[in-house]
């Protein structure tokens, strides 16, 4: 069976019991308003999702009695044991549907007009015609399967169902039916209930409880374990040693597999959502593209479940207004194709979940009309609130900005449920919105009962836990050490690695006093550097002990506000630490972290800290010196059998995918092997194909590549310590150049009339790239300046040295890219000058704001080709202008 | 001393509409006070508590109740009295709240009164409004009174910091 659809009969049939006994309390009780919420947002779900799976009589039913409960919570209709009766008879009309649709995977035909003509009628008309109904009468459901011809197979289902439901009176009814009667109903009553088995196989439903428990008790078993851990420790042989060992392994297991029942990727929570945009678009006529970043993203089971509702509605929220209709879409400048993004990461200990959409956007005015018509707010407060305050009023309940009903939302059911459920989980829900650019909506989920790895840190007299995914590193810094802790007007820095970190003293933060046992002069204090967003910064603590893995626990509502703690948890030794989230504590000490920029900012997080690492192809040739170059300039490793090298015009070439490939050695020193294989990297540059013969490939490295020292010998850029070995970075231009004679001439030809000797500025913090960069910028006919941070380059404005053209890295210490271009851009000598961005990563988001902040143009590093030809189109256009 | 879970809904109808009931009585500077005998799951000895930095003011730290993180609430700070001296050890009684387990530091824990409607009287209008805002009501004992503290009330001022 469909899985979507398997799991809509699980989570339908499911809600159908909860409704039966909340209608039953809501008939006792009838001003239970939370109870009355509950059954409609119940059968709206239904509803919704019977709409986009197509069912549509089981759709209509819904609608039917939605109506009636959407009165009754309007207060338009009193909640009177007849219209509950017609609630339930609705309700085991679509049990019966249900039972059918299990069995044969199509909704059965029938005809439910009578039953949603009475349920209208009473939404309509109120008590009229109640009467027809009596509490006592029995549901209709089973009644309307008479009137159609049966078949077999549904008849008995629906007819085993309302045996269930009533007393023998349908039973009767069906004796009506044709001759083989009670033989088949007994058959299908076997294959129905293989069929039902068969879908509890697939997946047995646990309630979550169970599993909270479950990781609870495990919490404490490790707890045990590592107290029973200690005291062997101490006991150097004792006879439980052994079993111990297979205790504590068991439980490790144990601990894990509980983990791994709990932990799913939010695309789970996706799976659904491609198709209810297609089903939306067609029947909204609206054309929409679905994009989903991050569906691996894990989290917690329970979160899991709980945002899923939520975020399918405000997928379809999305979609139904936010996208606008195509030809408005047109009308306003726009792709007829709306485009519809969930993006969803891990950030600082919390899962960052991003719905966005390109639509229209939230109307202020029409909001702020209808916040003072439904009575929220006075004219005057809506006069003083900003767009962003008016706006939140979407999550308000009952508040909602559709015109009308529709069947796909709009009736208030919507962004106030959404928000409740996030926040049931202690999560966060904001929204950024601009008219007629489009809307996102920001969820922040903390971790909740995740286990993460963290850091233990002694802050005063307390200890604190760091979440170890936001440490880079530690530094040791003491007054005789190599670290030393310096001050500029009573802010602390600290250099490292010849960049000053900007440090935040974690006694301040927290306002505890310093645990004062040592004498000032010569305290040794730890640095624990962390990373929010772009920005990295040292946190002071006064002691490191090991690192733990911990259960998240979400804090107390009352410390809930407190920003700098993301959670707390019991340690193995049974005391309570609270976590610390190194977002809140950036964000105490006001660390340039703008509040609307934090959206952008961590967008270039996730691609950040690996951005800085490069992947290095290791080899060896000739010397034993490793050799290293950049994996991205490689076309292909090859291994080409000795005897198909031939010798021609004074160099080594070989056939290669139908051309001439010729072979250049490393440098002399080298010799091609004699016989067996020879290894080849091959290189392409333009249609060019070379490979450069090498002894051996030794290994593909990520690691931070900084190049040391820089060589003055022909073919190498430099020397970096790549894997801990000091290795000589290859200048692959300049074998390029060896094996085409004119590849530097094909290099200027195509630079038209650009190139031939403009004067190129060169940005980037790492000199791995700007080593690697000058020569080809060289090789194509331009000269070539640089430099290594945007103050760097500003000071070189300030000198009022000119430049035709600027090349500047997005991700830099310090002022970062965009900043450089906005000040560039505002005054000065190269207000004027073209700007193209360099970056390894290129997502929609960076190259939209490049354009923003003034970048002409936004390239990937290791696009040489594109980089070249951005250069050359730049270059003559300003010349043309000129 | 452990009552284990309790009914909570019974707990609120009997709260809001009936006088009198079985009292957990504890002291706090001397003063005599009550919390509704359904409402307490735990009377504890002292505990280690770790303090939490920025934490509001009555909130003492947090603690480890098996396996369950209980926020501790001074009741001395929360009703506005001197400091306890550093050797007294507090006792605990553990409530919950909107499902939140909380543990409220006493001075000491007293017997369980089972008080009648004939000695409540409402709170005198010249009381503190500190107390006035968690205090349901007043009971006359043999030479002593004794506060009926409203546990919600009490600890509503953390859902007012939360909001």
């Amino acid at each position: 069976m469909d899985d979507l659809l398997s799991e809509f009969l699980t989570e339908t049939a499911e809600s159908i019991d909860v409704v039966d006994v909340e209608l039953v309390k809501l008939e006792q009780d009838p001003n239970n308003k939370s109870v009355l919420d509950n059954i409609f947002r119940l059968v709206h779900t239904i509803k919704g999702t019977c709409g986009f799976l197509g069912l549509p009589r089981l759709e209509s039913v819904a609608h039917a009695s939605e109506n009636i409960l959407g009165k009754f919570r309007d207060g338009a209709l009193e909640v009177t044991p007849e219209a509950v009766s017609l609630i339930l008879a609705s309700l085991d009309c679509i049990k019966g549907i249900l039972a059918g649709l299990s069995a044969t995977e199509s909704e059965p035909e029938g005809d439910d007009s009578e039953l949603i003509g009475q349920l209208n009628a009473y939404a309509a008309g109120g008590a009229a015609l109640a009467p027809k109904v009596k509490a006592e009468t029995p549901p209709p459901a089973p009644q309307q399967e008479l009137d159609r011809p049966l078949k077999p197979g549904e008849v008995s289902l629906d007819e085993l169902e309302a045996a269930f439901q009533a007393a023998p009176g349908p039973q009767e009814a069906v004796s009506e039916t044709p001759v083989l009667d009670e033989e088949p109903t007994a058959k299908d009553n076997g294959s129905r209930a293989g069929s039902e088995a068969q879908i509890a196989v697939q997946s047995i439903r646990v309630n979550v409880d169970l599993l909270e428990d479950l990781m609870n008790m495990v919490s404490e078993l490790v707890l045990t374990r590592n107290q029973l851990l200690q005291i062997l420790r101490r006991q150097s042989d004792s006879e439980f040693s052994a079993p111990l060992q297979r205790l504590s392994q068991c439980t490790t297991e144990l601990q894990e597999g509980v983990m791994k029942t709990r932990m799913q990727p939010i695309g789970n929570a996706w799976a659904k959502l491609p198709r209810v945009i297609r089903d939306l678009s067609v029947e909204l006529r609206k054309k929409i593209d679905l994009q989903m970043v991050g569906a691996d993203t894990e989290l917690d089971r329970q979160v899991l479940e709980l945002i899923k509702d939520p975020l399918t509605h405000m997928v379809r929220n999305s979609a139904d207004h936010g996208i606008e209709m195509p030809r408005e879409r047109a009308a306003a400048g726009k792709p007829e194709t709306g485009t519809i993004r969930l993006n969803a990461f891990h950030e600082g200990g919390h899962i960052i979940v991003h719905v966005s959409d390109d639509g229209a956007g939230l109307n202020v005015a029409k909001l702020k009309k209808k916040i003072v018509s439904n009575g929220l707010a006075s004219e005057a407060e809506v006069a003083e609130m900003t767009d962003q305050q008016v706006q939140r009023y979407i999550f308000h309940p009952g508040f909602s900005t559709a015109e009308k009903v529709t069947n796909i939302s709009g009736r208030g059911v919507g962004m106030d449920v959404v928000r409740s459920n996030i926040e049931k989980i202690g999560g966060t829900i904001d929204l950024k919105s601009v008219e007629g650019r489009g809307t996102t909506f920001v969820i922040k989920i903390p971790l909740t009962l995740a286990i993460v790895s963290a850091l233990i840190v002694k802050c005063g007299n307390e200890r604190f836990a760091i979440p170890q995914i936001s440490v880079l590193e530690l530094v040791r810094a003491s007054g005789n050490s190599e670290h030393r802790i310096e001050h500029i007007k009573n802010t602390p820095v600290l250099r490292l690695r010849d960049r000053l970190l900007p440090l935040v003293d974690l006694h301040n933060v927290l306002k505890v006093a310093r645990d004062d046992e040592a004498a000032d002069a010569d305290r040794e204090e730890f640095i624990v550097v962390s990373q929010v967003g772009s920005f990295t910064f040292g946190i002071v603590v006064d002691r490191v002990f090991d690192t733990e893995e911990i259960v998240v626990k979400p804090v107390a509502p009352i410390l809930r506000d407190i920003q700098v703690y993301s959670g707390n948890t019991i340690l193995g030794d049974g005391s309570v630490i609270m976590i610390l989230d190194p977002n809140g504590i950036a964000a105490t000490t006001g660390s340039a972290m703008g509040d609307s920029d934090q959206v952008s900012e961590s967008d270039v997080v996730a691609t950040d800290s690996e951005g800085r690492k490069e992947t290095m192809l290791v080899f060896r040739a000739g010397t034993e010196t490793p050799r290293a170059v950049p994996l991205s300039l490689v076309a292909r490793l090859e291994e080409i059998p000795v005897e198909t090298i031939e010798f021609s015009n004074g160099s080594h070439v070989v056939q290669y995918r139908g051309q001439i490939m010729p072979l250049i050695m490393v440098d002399e020193s080298c010799e091609m092997k004699r016989e067996g294989r020879q290894s080849v990297i091959v290189f392409t540059d333009r249609g060019r194909t070379m490979g450069l013969a090498v002894d051996e490939i030794i290994d593909i490295v990520e690691d931070h590549v900084e190049v040391e020292l820089t060589s003055d010998r022909t073919g190498i850029i430099g020397t970096a310590v790549i894997a801990k070995r000091a290795s000589e970075i290859v200048d692959v231009s300049h074998y390029l150049l060896k094996a085409f004679g004119d590849w530097k001439k094909g290099a200027r030809a195509e630079m038209q009339d650009g190139a031939n000797g403009r004067r190129v500025l060169m940005i980037d913090d790492s000199d791995f790239f700007r080593n690697l960069l000058k020569p080809l910028l060289t090789a194509a006919g331009y000269r070539v300046a640089s430099a290594a941070s945007a103050s760097e380059a500003l000071r070189m404005r300030e000198e009022g040295q000119k430049f035709d053209i600027i090349l500047s890295d997005i991700e830099m210490p310090g002022m970062d890219g965009f900043e450089l271009a906005s000040t560039l851009r505002q005054d000065g000598i190269w207000q004027e000058t073209p700007i193209i961005a360099l970056s390894t990563h290129s997502s929609p988001q960076h190259v939209d704001r490049g354009r923003e902040v003034g970048f002409d143009d936004y390239v990937a590093k290791f696009d040489r080709d594109a980089l070249l030809e951005s250069l050359a189109e730049h270059l003559t256009k300003r010349g043309k202008a000129a | 001393m452990s009552k284990g879970t309790t009914n909570v809904t019974q707990i609120k109808r009997t709260e809001s509409t009936a006088v009198g009931g079985d009292f957990v009585t504890f002291r706090l500077a001397d003063q005599l006070l009550g919390i509704p005998v359904l409402e307490v799951h735990d009377v504890l000895a002292s505990q280690k508590i770790t303090p939490i930095p920025l934490a509001p003011h009555a909130v003492a730290g947090v603690l480890n109740l098996r396996g369950r993180i209980v926020t501790a609430i001074d009741l001395r700070a929360r009703l506005g009295l001197a400091v306890r001296k550093t050797d007294d050890k507090p006792m605990s009684i553990v409530i919950e709240h909107n499902g939140e387990p909380y543990s409220l530091l006493i001075d000491k824990v007293g017997e369980v009164l089972s008080l009648t409607a004939e000695h409540f009287e409402r709170n005198p209008v010249t009381l503190d409004a500190c107390w006035q805002s968690v205090s349901c009501g007043i009971y006359r004992l043999d030479g002593e009174l004794l506060v009926a503290v409203n546990v919600d009330r009490l600890l509503d001022f953390a859902v007012a910091a939360a909001a």
